[in-house]
């Protein structure tokens, strides 16, 4: 909403400076965006006037004007098209400061004439692009008098955002009520005196709304006037509208859009001579069109009210006119029109045809129920004075809505709900200057609402009406009250969880990215996704319209982009939610990650290897790890989704259904799909499946049980068949003495020589830990030949000799 | 008795001539060996009648006495000498670079989360969370903004297809939802805030489709702005390391509190240089106010008995502002020089006792 300051003076009574009304505006809720002052550093631009325009002798496309500056007459060298004898202009003398070329002018001489200042463009004003010409003036211009006072530019506009709340403050004159409720000023009375019809309408108004949508308009005000002609607007008029961003059309439109910013009253303004009958309010029928006056076509529906003629429609009701009834310069008699139109029905009629105009959004936010009439009059007074005329008595349909909602407000409430104490006297004084009523004065007011505050429902309301204009400032601040004196921990345990998995995976290597949840429907399909209900209705883009069915794509896809700048060692983790549905159980948060290229920097003390299954799993490991999961007893599967490497991928279980973790290289012909280059591994820890932590009950743990006896190692390589699996064959060797077997790892894997087709040596390095004296050879040996017993019996194995 | 003095005069020559460890040892063979020359003089002993026997045994044990200590000193300057040469020939070129060691760390919005999470725990808040997903009631409705209000067109919502006969569902345009959630499954008093992500259908400089809000509420019995404007002045001079950071409450509108405020941080754009503190400037960071009466009825509170405040802020634009960095769609990018560069150390947590930052 944008205004000028000397426009909300014709409101508000003040001395206050532009500093001080912006500053209040902002602490009173109405937040000042931007001010503009147009005049600055235009202050010495005088009004010029060209006597003489002679062409230049040594150039075709140059003028020598003879320019009268108020004080003497110079000449001026002018390359502007229009520069004519007999304009008016603007005129900068030498060594004034041209802001929209940047420099300060000289005298100098242009091939060969002393041109002594300049006659200025708008661009070259700094006021707008246009530099087809020089700016020109009309003829009542005072020679040597400001310029920028002249072409009402010293009046500085005020742009401020109002909150949706805040319809009433669409309109110059609720902001300048608000103001004068801070205490800034005085609200000056508005002059709304009837303004006395000299004949009756000859046109009719029938409210056409059956039931259903009588609400659509609950009163239509109109009023004939004869005999106008809609005359190019006056100079203050048109200024104001300049100034505020809209383009001056003609006096009638102008003033429809004076009245639409200046006391938020919509109108519309029919040219009766092109009007078929009498005027209806009614639903739009299937199938009629309109063109509007931006000069589109508009399809309507029986859920859009309309204003119509016997014949047509004229208008798309509260937000757009019609052109072919909408008024001309040619136009003698109209109608003008000012209704009250449903908010919603309004709002939804503009999105429905995607169209938004100055009108729509008052009505949509609401607009004063009592304010059809004085608005016709002050409108009817404006259109008298411009386009002359004379007005018919004002004729009516349907009544404003009996909006006299009275509030009971407890005045302690304010120091309740806002914590300050304020005097009834100032509560008083504010609700009031604010236009509410104010009776029954006692421990529990009555309050009536002004009609134009259709935001104001209940007593927090009026508190905050209160105590905006109080201020908020005055509130004493107050430390929050402890309910312990040592705050609980803030997270649960899946949120510390979660935060562990975080700092582990990093501390790992792993650097933590976070991609939008959503990505391409295409590549979704390369990852056991999408349902249809994740679909986006209206994505931003193609590239981003399903949800994500898993973190892996994006962050496999953001390793291809860092490949792209020379990174192709990538290692990355994203903690967050991937969805297989749109219930709240068809969200899962998953800790991802992925490696690719290659395995560290290259470099001269270690050899160089791709990233592997084996840095996925133990990724995968470490994360669950650090949110507390038992790895031992986890079980390895080779059964991962179908993104994976089939032949190296593998799940991570608690027994057979529970899956924590899948992990390996991610499937090359996945990889070409995405135009991601490889080798790349990842893991997906699901964060969900894993056991819950119960918060123990107390803090004690288990006694430590440390052996005073030596361990001892023992390797042993075992020939198995090419399908056994590592895992196995450990967990036989270990099953052999659970007491005395401590750890088991593999230290050694050949297959080929002479071991035969089909076969493979695993080699375990084996620790055996006593607890109760140190082994003899024999009772080392008895374990040994014990694990070889079971190996063959459960893995087929042969100790290697 | 010149045999024993001759043999340790060339003893101790041979021991100080031994070159190396080796010769040494001959050395030490050659007079303690079994067939030794000391060894020799011992056995020589036997033949010998009692008083000459006594005498000779000293002699000849000094001797030996004498020749082991000279072996041993020699013996370990041999061995350090060998040391230092074997150590010489080791030498390597110490400025070769390490075997390299990734190093990861923890994106900025991570790291804020948890920092806004530590203030917040002192003032007795928990963690709670909810959807991303959500139906359009808990993201508009229950907040007080019916379908035709307009602010709700203000939220730019990306919606999904919804089952059939079904409301389409949401993504939640703020992390308000979750506020709802709370109220419906717990009894006040209530003290939580609520991070996480959020969703807007706009796409520029300014804007990214997605980014983060975290969310506070407050309802017990008489909590009052005076307490917001404590809670909030607190976190922003706990969150922006700044003690006597100027904040300031205006007034402003959200259908789901009344009344309502955004809250602004001093700032001074001096010199081109944009700093966060004192100055001739106001920069807003959040919004907030008293919970709608309508909102806790909405949620089956009794909003005659109990009563609240709550808050939302963008931790995108608190981490820009903390951390001076410039666009707020890099942060989606994943791009690692910038990861790296704004990431923090995996060691780096906030917490009381070190402190919300290093």
């Amino acid at each position: 909403m944008k205004i000028t300051l000397s426009w909300l003076k014709e409101h508000l009574e003040t001395e206050a400076s532009l500093n001080e009304i912006t500053d209040k505006l902002t602490m009173l809720g109405l937040e000042v965006e931007n001010v503009l002052e147009r005049s600055k550093g235009l202050e010495s631009f005088v009004v010029g006037h060209v006597l003489e325009a002679d062409k230049h002798l040594d150039a075709d496309k140059l003028q020598v004007c003879l320019v009268d500056n108020g004080v003497e007459k110079v000449e001026v060298v002018c390359g502007a098209p229009n520069a004519r004898k007999g304009m008016k202009c603007v005129y900068a003398a030498s060594g004034s400061y041209v802001p929209g070329m940047g420099i300060a002018l000289k005298k100098a001489k242009i091939r060969g004439v002393l041109s002594n200042g300049m006659l200025l463009s708008e661009r070259e004003m700094g006021l707008s692009d246009e530099h087809e010409g020089i700016v020109e003036l009309s003829d009542d211009a005072v020679v040597g008098a400001s310029a920028v006072d002249f072409m009402g530019l010293s009046d500085p506009v005020i742009e401020i955002a109002i909150t949706p709340n805040r319809g009433d403050c669409l309109g110059v004159r609720g902001i300048a009520r608000d103001l004068a409720a801070f205490g800034l000023g005085i609200l000056k009375p508005l002059d709304t005196t009837p303004l006395e019809g000299t004949f009756n309408s000859p046109l009719k108004i029938h409210m056409d709304l059956d039931d259903e949508h009588v609400d659509a308009c609950l009163q239509f005000v109109g009023r004939y006037i004869r005999g106008v002609k809609n005359v190019e607007s006056p100079k203050w008029l048109k200024n104001r509208l300049l100034a505020v961003g809209l383009r001056p059309i003609s006096a009638l439109v102008d003033i429809t859009n004076l009245m639409t910013i200046e006391h938020c009253r919509p109108l519309h303004v029919f040219d009766a001579d092109k009007l078929h009958g009498a005027i209806h309010v009614r639903m739009a029928k299937q199938g009629e069109k309109i063109i509007g006056i931006d000069g589109r076509e508009y399809d309507l529906d029986p859920e859009i009210t309309v204003i119509a003629d016997e014949k047509f429609v004229g208008s798309i009701a509260g937000v757009m006119g019609g052109i072919v009834s909408g008024c001309t310069e040619e136009t003698v008699n109209v109608f003008v029109e000012a209704a009250l139109f449903n908010p919603i029905r309004t709002s939804a009629t503009g999105r429905k045809l995607n169209l938004q105009s100055d009108a729509r959004f008052r009505f949509e936010r609401g607009v004063d129920s009592q304010f059809l009439e004085p608005g016709m009059h002050i409108a009817t007074g404006l259109i008298l004075d411009v386009c002359g005329g004379e007005a018919s008595e004002i004729i009516s349909a349907g009544v404003a809505p009996d909006r006299s909602l009275s509030i009971s407000f407890r005045p302690s409430r304010v120091k309740e709900l806002a914590g300050v104490h304020v005097k009834e006297d100032e509560m008083k004084r504010i609700l009031e200057v604010l236009g509410f009523g104010v009776f029954d004065i006692g421990k529990e007011w009555g309050v009536s609402v002004p009609t134009w505050r259709n935001d104001i429902v209940g007593e927090a309301c009026l508190v905050e009406e209160i105590i905006r204009v109080f201020g908020y400032n005055k509130i004493p601040t107050t430390p929050m009250q402890r309910s312990e004196v040592i705050p609980h921990a803030a997270w649960n345990s899946d949120q510390r969880r979660r935060a562990d998995v975080r700092r582990s995976l990093a501390a790992s290597g792993l650097v933590e990215a976070v991609t939008v949840s959503f990505m391409a429907d295409d590549q979704a399909r390369l990852f056991g996704g999408p349902a249809d209900v994740l679909k986006l209705v209206n994505p931003i883009s193609a590239d981003l319209d399903t949800m994500r069915p898993s973190i892996l794509p994006n962050l496999i896809t953001a390793a291809g982009r860092n490949a792209a700048r020379g990174l192709a060692d990538c290692s990355l983790f994203e903690i967050g939610p991937q969805f297989a549905s749109d219930d709240v159980d068809g969200q899962e948060m998953v800790a991802a990650g992925i490696r690719s290229g290659r395995s560290g920097r290259r470099n001269w003390a270690e050899s160089h290897r791709n990233v592997d299954v084996f840095d996925a799993k133990a990724d995968a490991l470490a994360a669950l790890g650090a949110a507390g999961v038992p790895t031992d007893s986890l079980q390895t599967f080779s059964e991962a989704p179908d993104w994976y490497h089939p032949g190296r991928s593998g799940t991570l279980n608690l027994g057979k259904k529970t899956t924590l973790a899948t992990f390996g290289e991610i499937h090359p012909g996945v990889l070409a799909k995405m135009d991601v280059k490889g080798p790349v591994a990842g893991f997906e820890v699901y964060l969900e499946n894993l056991p819950k932590q119960k918060r123990h009950k107390g803090t004690t743990r288990s006694l430590v049980q440390l052996s005073q006896f030596h361990s001892v190692n023992r390797d042993l390589a075992f020939v198995v068949d090419e399908g056994v699996s590592a895992g196995d064959l450990m967990r036989a060797a270990k099953s052999a003495d659970k007491a005395l077997i401590n750890d088991v790892s593999v230290f050694d894997l050949f297959q080929g020589g002479n071991l035969g087709e089909g076969r493979k040596s695993i080699a375990l390095n084996i620790t055996l830990q006593p607890t109760e004296k140190t082994l003899t050879d024999a009772e080392i040996n008895t374990v040994c030949n014990k694990i070889v017993a079971v190996v063959e019996k459960t893995a087929g194995g042969v100790l290697r000799s | 008795m010149d045999n024993a003095d001759n043999l340790r005069g060339d003893l101790i020559c041979a021991i100080a001539a031994a070159e190396s460890t080796n010769a040494l040892e001959a050395v030490r063979v050659s007079a303690l060996g079994k067939k030794g020359t000391i060894t020799k003089l011992m056995k020589t002993l036997g033949s010998m009648d009692p008083d000459e026997r006594k005498l000779e045994g000293q002699e000849i044990n000094a001797l030996k006495a004498e020749v082991c200590i000279a072996i041993d000193e020699r013996k370990v300057a041999l061995e350090g000498a060998e040391l230092d040469a074997r150590l010489m020939a080791e030498q390597v070129d110490i400025s070769l670079p390490v075997r390299p060691r990734s190093k990861g760390c923890v994106h900025p919005i991570s790291q804020v989360i948890e920092e806004m999470t530590v203030i917040f725990c002192e003032m007795g808040f928990t963690v709670a969370e909810g959807p991303d997903i959500e139906e359009d009631w808990y993201n508009f409705t229950a907040l007080n903004i019916p379908p035709e209000h307009p602010a709700r067109q203000e939220h730019d919502t990306f919606y999904l297809p919804g089952k059939k006969n079904g409301d389409r569902k949401v993504l939640r345009t703020h992390t308000s939802p979750v506020q709802i959630h709370t109220m419906q499954e717990k009894e006040p008093p209530i003290r939580i805030i609520v991070p996480g992500r959020t969703y807007r259908c706009d796409y520029d400089a300014t804007h990214s489709p997605m980014f983060h809000q975290v969310e506070g509420l407050v309802i017990d019995e008489n909590t009052h702005m005076g307490h917001l404007k404590g809670c909030l002045i607190e976190f922003c001079r706990a969150m922006f390391q700044v003690d006597d950071l100027p904040v300031r409450f205006r007034p402003s509108y959200f259908p789901f509190t009344e009344p309502s405020a955004e809250v602004d941080i001093g700032c001074t754009r001096a010199d081109g240089e944009f700093r966060i503190g004192h100055g001739d400037d106001w920069l807003e960071i959040l919004g907030c106010g008293m919970v709608n009466p309508k909102v806790l009825e909405n949620c089956g509170i009794d909003s005659t008995k109990y009563q609240g405040f709550a808050f939302g802020m963008g931790v995108e634009r608190i981490a820009m502002l903390k951390y001076g960095i410039p666009d707020l769609r890099t942060f989606f990018e994943s791009d690692l020089r910038w990861l790296k560069h704004y990431g923090f150390s995996a060691l780096d947590v906030p917490g009381m006792v070190g402190g919300v930052n290093r």
